[in-house]
């Protein structure tokens, strides 16, 4: 038995990676191999696919459009959920426990649920196709993970911290950024990653959102038809390269995560 | 210079933590709040500090009212009973912040620094994050950093409860030292008696959020006002029986053990109170009288034995010197010295010290 115990990982790890696998291989075939021929690896090597998207600017667009509101999303639900997670963290009011709960509760409903009055609301406001809007609108469902999370790293920290600051004569503004906020450093790093993934992956808001000027890339992707008929093999690469991001954003905050995971808030 | 607590009450909802409580600590002073957890130690500490508001009455700083002032315009300082560090800085950034923070120099932040580090052994150690260092260590940076600063009032919140006993006994001869030709009141927080008396200065005993005594720490322990403040002021529990005084016999109520006393009280009832190091397995003191025992449970710390007993209804601790071995459900005999003990009358108000 022993000897076959590397089996089971194995497998499930190639499992796992297969369909990846076929992504990569598929983005560096012409879409005429892809459709006409069944191969493992690719019979006539091109990088054609990827020359295209950095070329050709509705392509590479996509990817900057997304990245902004990506951005813009993180820093605001960061931004908007600190002082929120420390007040449900620290202080006690009214109703404390059934608003921290409620918060959760906007993860619950599907974003389809609020597509229309986020459409008709940021047209009437002319904010629709912009990166602000989408960002806002992911705003929904990451503010309330944001607090959620931080407010397990900043509970985490006795509250001895912030008194003995205070008796030292920090002022609380001098406090919280220059001590507190390095302090959970580690659950600001989890925050910003969980953030940047959810909305780089949100694809229905972000397409009802925009039109244009702020089309993400996930709407470039999902336009399977061109012109020129079925472009699979630009597909491939273009799903491969929406892959790049979220890996670069795991590998930095890899250390950070296990640490969220013993403390048991991710 | 004096802290003066005025009628300071503290109400958190219907509970009351704090009871009308009157103190006033003087100047180069070192302070005992003694009591158990949930005493009302730490809140009276905060509200000390000002970290914390009194619901009703006033706190007097060197003759100014100082109740409602933000505690960062006062000049204090805290250590807790965890080891609190800022642990995004250095040691010697952890130390230096309090004086960083009031704009004092560099230069001077540095001699500062550097002699309090040595005062508390850290210099070797004042580049290191404080996760670095071990527990002595980290709550060694925190107490350099409450004294760095010049402060008016340092207040220790079980500064030592959480280090493990070698530490503790080191640090705890160390700490009189430190603020020996210091110009400040020092509050000490601590659960046991023993780090009291070790510290000496003076002491307040609490029980549920109410001051019992306060006092020179000596005369606090061998004077207890009452029959509360003597069981605070006693580890191992103190033991407590009903006895009968007829002329100079006095005799308990529960069982035949009688001996002579030469306290002035009149006769009848009362209450006595035996520190449980005046029940011994030998003879001590020129008055000592003979108790039988059945040993419930007896527990050795090498240096001293603790052999806990029944007679009767009386559920006892004795404390002796040296290993005693005793077998559980064995009979004894036990020595009181009767020249130690506590009477009090029947509201519990001491009436005699032995």
């Amino acid at each position: 038995m022993k000897k076959y115990k590397w089996l089971v990982p194995t497998l499930y790890i190639i499992f796992l990676m297969l369909p990846i696998y076929w992504l990569i291989n598929m983005s560096f075939k012409t879409t005429t191999e892809i459709i006409n021929t069944y191969s493992l690896w690719p019979q006539k090597f091109t990088t054609e696919n990827y020359v295209k998207i950095f070329t050709d600017s509705t392509w590479y667009m996509g990817y900057i459009n997304s990245i902004t509101y990506t951005v813009f999303n993180t820093v605001i639900s960061v931004a908007a959920a600190l002082p929120a997670a420390y007040a449900f963290s620290r202080y006690k009011f009214l109703g404390d426990k059934h608003l921290f709960f409620w918060l959760l509760t906007n993860r619950m409903a599907p974003p389809a649920v609020f597509a229309l009055p986020f459409f008709q609301f940021y047209s009437s406001v002319n904010l629709f196709d912009t990166h602000i809007a989408v960002a806002l609108s992911h705003c929904l469902f990451n503010i309330p993970l944001a607090v959620w999370i931080l407010e397990g790293f900043m509970s985490a920290v006795p509250k001895e911290l912030d008194e003995t600051a205070y008796v030292d004569g920090y002022s609380f503004g001098r406090f919280f950024f220059k001590i507190f906020v390095p302090t959970i450093a580690a659950g600001i790093g989890i925050t910003m990653f969980f953030c940047f993934m959810f909305s780089w992956v949100e694809l229905l808001l972000a397409k009802t959102l925009t039109a244009t000027a702020a089309k993400p890339i996930a709407a470039t992707m999902t336009r399977t038809a061109s012109t020129s008929g079925y472009e699979l093999g630009l597909l491939a690469a273009a799903g491969t390269l929406t892959i790049i991001p979220g890996a670069i954003v795991i590998y930095f905050v890899k250390n950070y995560i296990a640490k969220g995971f013993a403390m048991g808030r991710v | 210079m004096s802290l003066e607590l005025k009628n300071v009450e503290k109400k958190v909802g219907i509970d009351t933590h704090i009871h009308p409580t009157s103190l006033k600590l003087e100047k180069n002073t070192i302070n005992v709040l003694l009591g158990s957890t949930l005493a009302g130690k730490t809140t009276l500490m905060q509200i000390m500090a000002g970290l914390d508001k009194p619901t009703s009455g006033e706190i007097w700083f060197d003759g100014k009212n100082v109740t409602g002032m933000k505690v960062q315009k006062r000049n204090c300082s805290m250590v807790y009973q965890q080891f609190i560090n800022y642990p995004n800085y250095t040691v010697y950034e952890n130390i230096a912040s309090p004086l960083a923070i009031t704009g004092v120099k560099d230069d001077e932040i540095k001699q500062r620094v550097g002699k309090v580090a040595e005062l508390l052994k850290l210099s070797a150690m004042l580049n290191k994050k404080p996760d670095e260092l071990s527990g002595g260590q980290q709550q060694r940076t925190a107490l350099a950093r409450a004294l760095v600063k010049d402060s008016d009032l340092i207040l220790l919140d079980e500064p030592l409860a959480n280090l493990d006993f070698k530490l503790r006994e080191e640090l705890r001869e160390e700490l009189p030292k430190l603020f020996e030709d210091r110009d400040c009141i020092v509050v000490y927080a601590t659960t046991e008696p023993s780090d009291a008396l070790m510290i000496g200065g003076n002491t307040a005993t609490l029980l549920e959020g109410k001051v019992i005594q306060y006092g020179k720490t000596l005369e606090v322990y061998n004077k207890p006002e009452n029959l509360i403040s003597a069981k605070v002021f006693s580890d191992p529990p103190m033991n407590i029986a009903e006895i009968t005084k007829r002329g100079d016999n006095c005799k308990f109520t529960d069982n035949n053990v009688q001996w002579k006393s030469s306290a002035k009280i009149k006769d009848g009832t009362y209450k006595i109170g035996i520190r449980p190091h005046n029940i011994t397995t030998y003879k001590e003191g020129n008055n000592s009288v003979e108790i039988n025992g059945k040993v419930q449970i007896s527990e050795l710390s090498g240096s001293e034995s603790l052999i806990h007993f029944t007679n009767g209804n009386l559920n006892w601790v004795s404390l002796s010197n040296g290993t005693q071995q005793k077998n559980v459900g064995e009979d004894t005999k036990l020595y009181m010295n009767t020249d130690e003990f506590l009477y009090f009358d029947q509201n519990n108000r001491l009436v005699n010290n032995g």
